[in-house]
């Protein structure tokens, strides 16, 4: 209804009286108000809260105090540092790992599969609508000690090289670094492939075109027509890979070892078995801001500002 | 590379075959392609194993190694009824969440699409900023709120934080849709007299129907499916399918689990097909 304010205006025209102005002003915040509201009150606030939280003294029994003390984030930052720079490192090669498997896949289904487009696109999305953790327990059969694929690692010699890396240990792939990093990869790909088919479908294929027909040959056509062109995509969809990542402690629970512990699995055994709660509220935020600022970093670097 | 192989053969006439390519001209052409097929594969297999072993029958607690064919599992699937219990309290939830967030978010989609008004930025960065934040700071700063003000954690606080952060999702989704829309559809219906309620309920809404089907059930697998924010905002009362699961991968895991996992992914496909079913009639129309 005034969702359409602006569309008779133009015929309206001078009937427009002073009562429906005024209306139509109020209409986008009365249209913003519960949504927002709910945004405000159950994530803007909670921050607030955990900032709050995060400089308190006190336990759980009997009740904490802002002290302002900063201490929580230094002895947070002592205990945990491993896990924190573990989490964001496991993130990042995930998020390469994604990108080097997703963007050949975004680009075949733009590309190349014809009148099959909308059938692989819903044959990429479909499989993660069955449970994240459904499918995370599924890689624990996969990689199993005996299972088809460790044998194969084994026979290609491949098994050798992770062990050198010291990707797995005793060549045994279930609770190892590259289990986790395998089950982070792929269960982010979707939000990868999604912005970056996004952006390649858009692309105008005579711009391809004229590149050939101005000799560029075709690596070079990619290097600079396809690639830059689809940098939105790029970018959106590292973000939207890294971020879910680094905080995600579902594959390193049930794929890793305690070795491969990210700082979720500490926050969460904070907050929820130590109850410990300015320390785990000190991770939380340290971690969002870091994120905050790499995210505002690279979307600058990047120079995409239109994200949402 | 390759990649563009491909496309120099896609866009430029191609030159007439003169001989057999050998294996490794006709990879590099297809290189491309196979990893996508590559790719295509990494993520179907935990699907197929997933569907494989709900016909499986363990020995042990655990349904992680193949023992023999079996249909018990899809006969019996609520062997253990904590496992439905909980089903039904995430089919309740994630019903609740979709319902509420996608109102609440295709009224805010509509008055970014179509809207001028002062406070815009806030309002975007406020939507962008739920989708920018890993799930486990979102979960325990709603957490702190909760403990803080001593409400009692539940059904109820997970409501509350699945409407959270399915709205941005919402939001973006019926945004993208209503400005894709022609705004002569609706000019049109104004000049033939129609006037802003109908044109609303019987234009904007039908053509802005397909993002917001599309946001409902976005809203409802990420409900659904959620583990971490859940986790943090629940009590032992309320355990979701999610929550179950997780039990289950330390004391055993029954094959049930399997089994809803490959309903899933038949609901989900079959859902996706008919909508592009129904998409296709109303193109063709």
């Amino acid at each position: 209804m005034s969702a359409l304010a602006h569309v008779p205006s133009r015929s309206s025209g001078s009937a427009t009286s002073s009562g429906r102005v005024g209306r139509r002003r109020a209409t986008p915040y009365l249209l913003l108000l519960p949504g927002m509201a709910w945004l405000v009150v159950f994530f803007a606030v909670p921050m607030a809260f955990l900032a709050s939280q995060s400089l308190q003294q006190g336990n759980i029994e009997t009740g904490y105090v802002l002290t302002w003390d900063w201490q929580n984030y230094v002895s947070a930052f002592g205990n945990y540092w491993p896990q924190f720079s573990r989490s964001l490192y496991y993130a990042g090669v995930a998020t390469v790992l994604t990108f080097l498997i997703g963007y050949p896949l975004a680009y075949a289904i733009a590309f190349k599969s014809g009148r099959w487009k909308n059938v692989l696109l819903v044959m990429v999305i479909a499989p993660f609508f069955t449970s994240f953790l459904i499918r995370t327990l599924a890689w624990q059969t996969i990689l199993t000690t005996n299972g088809w694929v460790v044998r194969f690692l084994r026979d290609v010699g491949l098994m050798h090289l992770f062990q050198l890396a010291h990707l797995v240990n005793n060549n045994v792939v279930l609770g190892s670094q590259l289990a986790v990093i395998t089950g982070l990869t792929y269960n982010f790909i979707p939000f990868m492939v999604l912005p970056l088919y996004a952006s390649l479908e858009r692309i105008d294929i005579r711009l391809l075109e004229a590149a050939g027909d101005l000799y560029a040959k075709p690596w070079t056509g990619f290097r600079k027509v396809t690639l830059p062109l689809s940098m939105p995509g790029v970018v959106a969809g590292t973000l939207l890979t890294f971020i879910p990542a680094a905080g995600d402690y579902i594959n390193s629970t049930l794929l890793g070892n305690p070795d491969t512990t990210m700082i979720g699995q500490v926050i969460d055994a904070q907050f929820l078995r130590v109850l410990d709660y300015p320390t785990a509220a000190a991770l939380s935020f340290t971690l969002m801001v870091t994120i905050v600022v790499m995210v505002m970093v690279y979307v600058r670097r990047a120079g995409t500002e239109e994200l949402v | 590379m390759a990649a563009t192989t491909t496309v120099a053969s896609a866009t430029r006439p191609a030159p007439p075959r003169r001989r057999r390519k050998s294996p490794l001209a006709w990879t590099r052409e297809h290189i491309v392609s196979l990893a996508a097929a590559a790719a295509f594969l990494y993520i179907m297999l935990p699907n197929i194993v997933v569907i494989v072993f709900s016909f499986n029958l363990p020995n042990g607690r655990y349904n992680y190694a193949w023992t023999r064919f079996s249909l018990n599992a899809w006969l019996h699937p609520c062997a253990d009824p904590a496992m439905c219990q909980a089903l039904g309290l995430s089919l309740k939830i994630g019903v609740a969440a979709t319902v509420i967030a996608t109102a609440l978010g295709t009224l805010v989609a509509f008055a970014l699409a179509r809207h001028r008004f002062r406070g815009r930025a806030m309002t975007n960065l406020l939507i962008f900023m739920p989708m920018a934040t890993p799930e486990v700071v979102m979960g325990s700063s709603l957490l702190t709120l909760f403990v803080n003000l001593r409400l009692a954690l539940g059904a109820t606080t997970i409501l509350i934080a699945h409407i959270m952060f399915c709205l941005s999702f919402v939001v973006v989704t019926v945004k993208a849709r209503v400005q894709s829309l022609d705004p002569r559809l609706e000019q049109a219906a104004m000049d033939l007299y129609a006037n802003e309620t109908q044109t609303f309920w019987r234009v904007t809404l039908p053509l802005v129907a397909p993002g917001i089907a599309a946001a409902a059930l976005l809203s409802f697998s990420l409900s659904f499916d959620d583990y971490i924010i859940t986790n943090f905002n629940s009590s032992p009362s309320s355990v979701t399918f999610p929550m179950y699961v997780w039990g289950a991968a330390q004391r055993g895991t029954p094959v049930q689990i399997n089994v809803i996992g490959t309903l899933m992914f038949i609901i989900a496909i079959g859902a996706v097909a008919v909508g592009q079913l129904v998409g296709r009639r109303r193109r063709g129309a």
